[in-house]
């Protein structure tokens, strides 16, 4: 018997006109944990969609635990004990925690029925072996993002999982879920589970995993053992060009025209009297934990909530903004964190997107679009952010998640905002679309827009913010200049002990 | 060309001949389900192929054509129409009215297609303004309307229509039925306005991510609205025809037509979860089933068994769509 509990062989994939896999090879030993690197778009996801049974390949084999799997469809790889995690949970929230554990591999008494006493005792023990504050009956949607996340986990043990893999499994956690997040995969790890890892967070990366497999463009790049690891040898064979060509520096300063200002935003779930200013030229980082309220401050913003008290003055005059058509109108431009459900319509073309907002712009006084016009907008962007598109007219749906955070952000731009709102801009994206992000971000602020790039990644708020500003549930508890803050300030006012 | 997002997708693949391109489009398979079964038709009952009877089948289609344009409009943004059915009677009946009080026909015209607009734009307010779920709305739509009808009539049809403005549904242009001439204008202009308008676009979008348009800075509730309001304008249209073709305004017109609508935008490949479809594949739908149902009566099919067929045809269209996107 080989030494490998999983091996990939050669395995080729192709999608009309676009070779997604050639020739790869990933092999998994029991109780590994393995990183599976590369930016996006480099074939991850379809290699991890092939071994679960979403795909089937063109050519090559998979062997596992000695025999040949062929599988015809994911219910096959459940039931081999192959699982995956997506980064988008598959939870359905509106059922209990336990239900969801055992959503399709029901607990049944003898006559067919299901067996709530098994299902909430088996459900118990799961959550205790994971050491987890989990009651059974609880329901799921009322739960937060990590115990969410231990759900899917326990839901995969309770299939007998013995490969289990994990699609940015930390995107969407805070430092301490993290942690706990690690101690259990050490657990599943001593107990022989397998664990594939996908995560553009190298320092995860290099403190949880054995060995990192890179892949680029489709084909193996490169395999190292963690420990003989470092970041800079992981991002230049995954990228393959040194880390140091990605940044530019800012070249001016912002100017003293304030541009922007909220004076004393309250509103739902539960803002209290936000007060800041922007000025010309300047990137404003808004800092905190997940649930202080940043995202709902930048809603009511933009009108998408309605503010109960404050206001909001832009060039010295007050607005009155009841809906995002106002705030588009004021040229104040907002890009959502969810791209896929908040940002982009998805079945629609690179075109259509990138002119969602800017209609009356690229059309005459009849209201019919000049398809002119929309191509030369859309081209401009394109070209500028140097977006991969096979064409304008390719579809958002089949584009990598960098260059569809580049749709978003052109349609942004093609408003011509002068305060433009960036929500999580690099969330999910690679290293590489990650500082091309930054540089556009940084470029902007040079030509005199103010921008406010929400992030709970506090490298990227230091790399990009001239000044920071600290939420903590509703309130903005710190505003911090760059130069005199550092990392530990920006946490003690994140928690809320300034 | 009407288009879908995955034709789109395939277009960009390659560009190769003219008989590639015509097989790429999504409307190509349902196109020659429709000459197929115009063959087989045409072989068991050969009268099908005859002059007078496509003449009777094209106008009959034309009616649902309008119509379902409407109803595609509003399953394009993700709702549905159910009361189209009622606006057809209710529309006929003022413009038949509205002849009955001594109005010349332009007017009478205009009052269906105010009355038609109107029912619509209180479909609409109530779904995008008040927020209730499209179907409960137009199901409660299609029994107020319909009861209006009975209230206005009591039961009676409307028999004072103007002799000129019978031309609507019974004459001829070019030795084409009048209504298939009005179906052809309402299909090359609802295909420009889709394609080329803002209005047109937003729909799609709407349908596509309802929440990413809103935040675009999108009114969408307005556009929500008006949808609706084409809906019933289409319906008027028909409803209007109607009226000339019977030479007075039926209390059941229209009864039952939802059906047909919405069938004929399914089978032309609509999607009812919104943002994808064509005016194209709506006729194409709207024709198929036209042609099935004369089919069925030329080759002698009991009535009894029609109304089964036709509701097995809608959900074969819908498994063969379901099964195509997989």
């Amino acid at each position: 018997m080989s030494e490998y509990l999983i091996e990939m062989k050669g395995i080729n994939k192709e999608f009309p006109g676009v070779k997604a896999l050639t020739d790869v090879d990933l092999n998994i030993k029991k109780g590994e944990i393995v990183c599976l690197l590369g930016e996006n778009g480099a074939g991850k996801s379809t290699l991890m969609k092939i071994l679960t049974g979403v795909y089937k390949q063109d050519g090559g084999c998979i062997y596992y635990d000695g025999g040949m799997l062929d599988f015809h469809s994911t219910r096959d790889a459940y039931e081999q004990g192959i699982n995956i995690i997506f980064q988008e949970f598959n939870l359905c929230p509106n059922m209990t925690a336990m239900e969801n554990v055992f959503l399709g591999n029901e607990n049944k008494t003898k006559s067919g029925l299901l067996s709530y006493k098994e299902t909430r005792s088996r459900a118990e023990e799961f959550f205790n072996r994971l050491k987890i504050d989990i009651k059974p009956d609880d329901v799921v949607e009322k739960l937060g993002v990590a115990q969410q996340q231990m759900i899917e986990i326990a839901k995969a043990l309770a299939y007998d999982t013995k490969v289990l893999i994990m699609d940015e499994p930390t995107s969407a956690l805070a430092e301490k879920e993290i942690e706990n997040l690690f101690i259990i995969m050490r657990e599943l790890k001593e107990r022989g589970i397998s664990i594939i890892f996908i995560s553009h967070k190298l320092d995860e990366v290099l403190e949880i995993t054995d060995r990192v497999v890179i892949l680029r463009d489709g084909e193996n790049a490169g395999e190292v053992q963690t420990k003989e690891a470092t970041e800079e040898t992981l991002v230049s064979v995954m990228v393959g060009r040194e880390m140091s060509e990605f940044y530019t520096a800012r070249k001016s300063k912002p100017s003293d025209e304030i541009i922007f200002e909220a004076e004393g935003l309250c509103g739902p779930p539960h803002i209290k009297d936000a007060s800041f200013k922007i000025k010309k030229g300047e990137i404003l980082g808004l800092a905190g934990l997940v649930g202080a309220g940043r995202t709902e401050l930048a809603k009511l913003i933009i009108g998408a909530e309605k503010k109960t008290a404050g206001r909001i003055i832009m060039n010295g005059q007050e607005l009155n903004i009841k809906s995002p058509k106002d705030s588009v109108a004021a040229r104040i431009a907002y890009l959502p964190e969810d791209r896929k459900n908040l940002g982009l319509v998805l079945p629609m073309t690179v075109r259509e997107n990138t002119t969602l907002s800017i209609h009356n712009k690229v059309s005459n006084m009849m209201n019919i679009i000049n398809s002119a016009k929309e191509k030369e907008v859309t081209d401009k962007y394109i070209k500028g952010m140097k977006t991969k598109v096979s064409s304008r007219e390719q579809v958002v749906e089949t584009l990598s998640g960098g260059n569809q955070q580049k749709v978003v952000i052109a349609k942004s731009l093609a408003l011509e905002p002068e305060l433009l709102i960036l929500d999580e801009p690099t969330r999910g994206i690679d290293v590489g679309a990650k500082a091309e992000v930054h540089n556009i971000i940084s470029d902007l602020a040079d030509e005199g827009m103010a921008v406010i790039v929400i992030s709970s990644e506090l490298p990227e708020v230091f790399h990009l913010a001239d000044r920071i500003l600290v939420m903590h549930e509703g309130e903005i508890t710190a505003d911090l200049m760059k130069d005199e803050a550092d990392q530990e300030m920006v946490m003690h006012a994140a928690i809320g002990a300034v | 060309m009407a288009e879908t997002t995955k034709a789109r997708a395939n277009l960009q693949v390659k560009r190769d001949n003219l008989f590639m391109r015509f097989i790429r489009q999504k409307e190509s398979a349902i196109f020659l389900a429709l000459i197929g079964i115009m063959l087989v038709i045409t072989i068991i009952a050969p009268k099908f192929a005859t002059p007078g009877n496509l003449y009777r089948v094209a106008r009959q289609i034309s009616f649902v054509a309008i119509v379902a344009f409407g109803v595609f409009t509003v399953i394009l943004t993700g709702g549905i129409d159910l009361s189209v059915g009622s606006i057809i009677g209710i529309s006929g009946v003022t413009c038949g009215l509205a002849m009955a009080a001594g109005a010349g026909p332009f007017v009478a015209v205009i009052v269906g297609l105010v009355t038609g607009f109107g029912v619509g734009m209180i479909n609409g307010i109530l779904v995008s303004y008040v927020g209730i779920t499209p179907f409960i709305v137009t199901l409660g739509m299609l029994s107020m309307a319909r009861g209006a009808i009975w209230i206005i009539t009591k039961g009676w049809p409307v028999e004072e229509i103007h002799e000129k403005f019978l031309i609507i549904g019974q004459g001829k242009f070019l030795g084409i039925p009048v209504p298939v001439v009005i179906a052809i204008v309402v299909a090359v202009a609802m295909h420009l306005f889709l394609r080329y308008t803002i209005f047109g676009r937003r729909l799609y979008a709407i349908g596509g991510n309802e929440e990413a348009t809103r935040l675009s800075g999108i009114n969408v509730k307005q556009i929500k609205c008006l949808a609706y309001g084409i809906s019933g304008l289409m319906s008027a249209i028909t409803g209007i025809i109607l009226v000339a073709r019977f030479s007075s305004a039926q209390t059941n017109a229209g009864d039952g037509w939802e059906l047909d609508a919405i069938a004929a935008a399914v089978i032309g490949g609509t999607s009812l979860s919104g943002g994808s479809g064509s005016v194209l594949g709506v006729i194409i739908g709207a024709a198929i089933m036209g042609v099935i149902r004369n089919g069925l009566v030329l080759m002698k099919v009991s009535a009894y068994w029609q109304t089964a067929i036709m509701g097995f045809i809608i959900v074969l269209a819908a498994v063969i769509d379901r099964v195509k996107n997989r």
